[in-house]
């Protein structure tokens, strides 16, 4: 009986080719566009996502008057660092870490913390051959840094292995290098608080956030500790996670616990992370509004249709088909439309997103690519579906009610 | 005619009447109207235009209600049954033929010719044969295949007449059967209507304008201003 309906409804569909193949074209361009776009603007996010997690962590401890005050600092004689002073609150802060070994055993008691580098930050003036500028220091420990960061793949020129080796050595942003003309072997000198270092530069790394990759260096921890003259405190945590999406829970749990300020990628990258968030909606929003388009149209078709198919549904029902079949083989038509540019659509998504990974396109700045970058999310094409059933249906049932309000004998009546 | 009085009538009309509103106006189309008929009879309702003969074939063929009055189908009270029982009956005893074919032009003419028993239930392979089988006693065998529109107006009149009888229904309701047709064919159409009719044993009730064709008929009912006029 069902299938019936579903038969009559596949004739009227093939019955109006050219009507069903421009509603059938909106479902598929509305499908594959929804699909490209948010595969697009959420891979280019989880891309950097993964850029910021390999550069900077998860989490970073450290403490409130350095984030307030960003670079200034001071150091005492004795090389301690002890910045106190009255917050607002009547709290008390220390600049950096106040006792690395204590925090680390605290951290012990977080399971969901895969690695911690601990990290000694100040300012100095590179030099090289012939030109110098001011540079960022990092002083890290090589092999408990390559478990919070992605630092060993970032690494464009020499060798990670040749920094872990060799103490007095250095890894160079690749825009300082460019800079400055330096290649990897070569030496350079550091000027700082407590005076000069010479270091051999053991490898260029690139990040693709241009911030970092154009003022950062990294160097031996103790070698830091010496120069910066900061013997004992005054570094930060960088730490990775099993599941970096847990990282605002963990962040403030840490926080409570030791007393430090915790950041998380999260926090620490909202701007960006809302404008992906702002892109990848209001994206999904332009491109919704080619289903609805495209439901309008299903909605025109249809209603049309009814008005030429009365007598067709008149002389149906005069030979037992009910109310609900009139409208049953409206609602197949637009399942028949539906699910094949269902089946279109999601194909055609899925090609072009593979076409779409494969056009070069170079971006530095918040990340480094040289490609499109796309998302492989089953859920974009849930969504997909999801809007264009939705649209499909409202625009089949009104018309399809009103097939079931077809009355047999006043249409026979009216025609001679 | 001694048959007809023992017989149990297929159907039985009772005192219908049906009235039409258009805006203020009234219109009595039926005021009163009773007739029986039985199964193997062919029954030819006449009068002038606008006498209510469309109005009481669409009652009697379950397409509307009376307003008040009775009809009896095979013994069965049917005026005031559900819609869906009514539904029901016209798939299985029922058969109509208007003036125009109402033939669905995305289908063949088998296909069409079959559709009565395929919303019956019926298989599709056994209601194709059937549906052949009625187009071949209709002189249509080689049209079978060919989409509805593409036929001859006296063609796609005998498609409807063969979609109509496909089921065999108890009562077969006409409304100017061959009245968009040429005389010659018009003819034609009648004589294979009544063949195929009287074979199968289904009444006929049918409406025409042409007297000649009347006189065909077992007996003819005269209306005139929604009435029976006796004879
Ligand atoms: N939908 C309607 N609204 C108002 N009046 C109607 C309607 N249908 C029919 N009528 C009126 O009811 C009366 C009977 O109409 P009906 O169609 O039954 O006549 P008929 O005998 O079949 O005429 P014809 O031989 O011309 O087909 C007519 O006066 C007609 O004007
Ligand atoms: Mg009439």
């Amino acid at each position: 009986m069902k299938s019936l309906n579903l038969e009559l409804a596949w004739r009227f569909v093939l019955g109006r080719k050219r009507a069903m193949t421009m509603s059938l074209l909106g479902i598929v361009l509305g499908i594959s566009f929804f699909v490209i776009t948010q595969a697009q603007t959420s891979g280019f996010e989880a891309f950097f996502i993964r850029t910021i997690l390999g550069t900077n962590g998860a989490i970073r401890i450290s403490d409130r008057f350095q984030d307030m005050h960003g670079t200034v600092r001071s150091s005492s004689k004795d090389g301690r660092t002890k910045f106190l002073f009255n917050s607002r609150e009547g709290a008390r802060y220390t600049e950096g870490i106040e006792n690395p070994v204590l925090l680390r055993n605290a951290l012990d008691h977080f399971p969901q913390i895969s690695g911690i580098s601990e990290i000694l930050q100040g300012n100095a003036v590179l030099s090289g051959t012939s030109r110098s500028q001011t540079v960022e220091v990092h002083g890290i420990d090589p092999s408990e840094h390559m478990m919070v960061s992605d630092l060993e793949n970032q690494i464009v020129q020499g060798q990670l292995n040749t920094f872990d080796l060799q103490p007095k050595s250095v890894l160079l942003g690749n825009r300082i290098a460019q800079r400055l003309l330096l290649q990897v072997g070569e030496r350079i000198t550091l000027q700082g608080g407590t005076g000069n270092i010479q270091l051999r530069i053991a490898g260029i790394f690139e990040t693709g956030v241009s911030q970092i990759d154009k003022s950062r260096v990294y160097i031996h921890l103790p070698i830091a500790r010496a120069f910066l003259g900061k013997r004992f405190s005054g570094s930060i945590f960088q730490l990775s996670m099993f599941n970096p999406k847990k990282a605002p829970e963990i962040s403030a749990q840490i926080q409570e616990t030791t007393s430090h300020r915790v950041i998380s990628w999260q926090e620490r990258e909202q701007v960006w992370l809302d404008v992906f968030k702002a892109l990848r909606i209001s994206s999904a929003i332009t491109v919704s509004s080619i289903l609805l388009l495209s439901g309008l149209g299903i909605f025109n078709v249809f209603a049309i249709m009814v008005i030429e198919k009365t007598r067709d549904i008149a002389i149906l029902r005069s030979m037992g088909f009910k109310p609900s079949d009139a409208s049953a083989v409206f609602l197949w038509q637009g399942g028949i439309v539906l699910t094949v540019g269902i089946i279109l659509g999601t194909i055609v998504g899925i090609l072009a997103t593979y076409t779409i990974s494969k056009i070069p396109l170079r971006i530095r700045g918040i990340f480094s690519t040289d490609s499109f970058m796309v998302n492989w999310d089953i859920a974009h094409y849930a969504w997909a579906i999801l809007i264009s059933i939705v649209f499909v249906s409202i625009a089949s049932l009104i018309p399809a009610r009103r097939a079931a309000k077809i009355e047999p004998a006043k249409i026979i009546r009216e025609t001679l | 005619m001694n048959d007809r009085v023992l017989q149990k009538p297929l159907i039985q009309a009772t005192n219908l009447f049906h009235s039409f509103s258009e805006g203020e106006e009234t219109v009595h189309a039926l005021r009163g109207i009773s007739l029986e008929a039985h199964a193997g009879e062919v029954t030819a309702v006449v009068g002038p235009s606008g006498c209510g003969k469309s109005t009481l074939l669409y009652l009697l063929g379950l397409l509307d209600r009376p307003d008040h009055g009775e009809i009896h189908l095979e013994g069965e009270s049917v005026a005031q049954a559900s819609d869906q029982r009514r539904t029901f009956l016209r798939n299985q005893k029922l058969g109509f033929v208007f003036q125009f074919h109402f033939l669905i032009k995305e289908l063949t003419v088998c296909e069409n010719v079959a559709l009565p028993l395929r919303k019956a239930g019926v298989p599709l392979k056994t209601a194709t044969k059937r549906a052949t089988e009625v187009l071949c006693k209709l002189g249509l065998e080689d049209k079978c295949k060919r989409f509805a529109n593409k036929l001859s107006g006296g063609e796609q009149q005998r498609v409807a007449i063969a979609r109509a009888l496909v089921h065999s229904p108890a009562l077969l309701v006409a409304d100017e059967p061959t009245g968009n047709l040429d005389s010659t064919n018009s003819e034609k159409v009648f004589e294979l209507l009544l063949k195929f009719a009287l074979g199968e044993k289904i009444a006929v009730i049918l409406v025409t304008h042409n007297p000649e064709l009347a006189q065909k008929c077992n007996r003819i009912l005269r209306m005139k201003d929604g009435q029976m006029i006796k004879n």
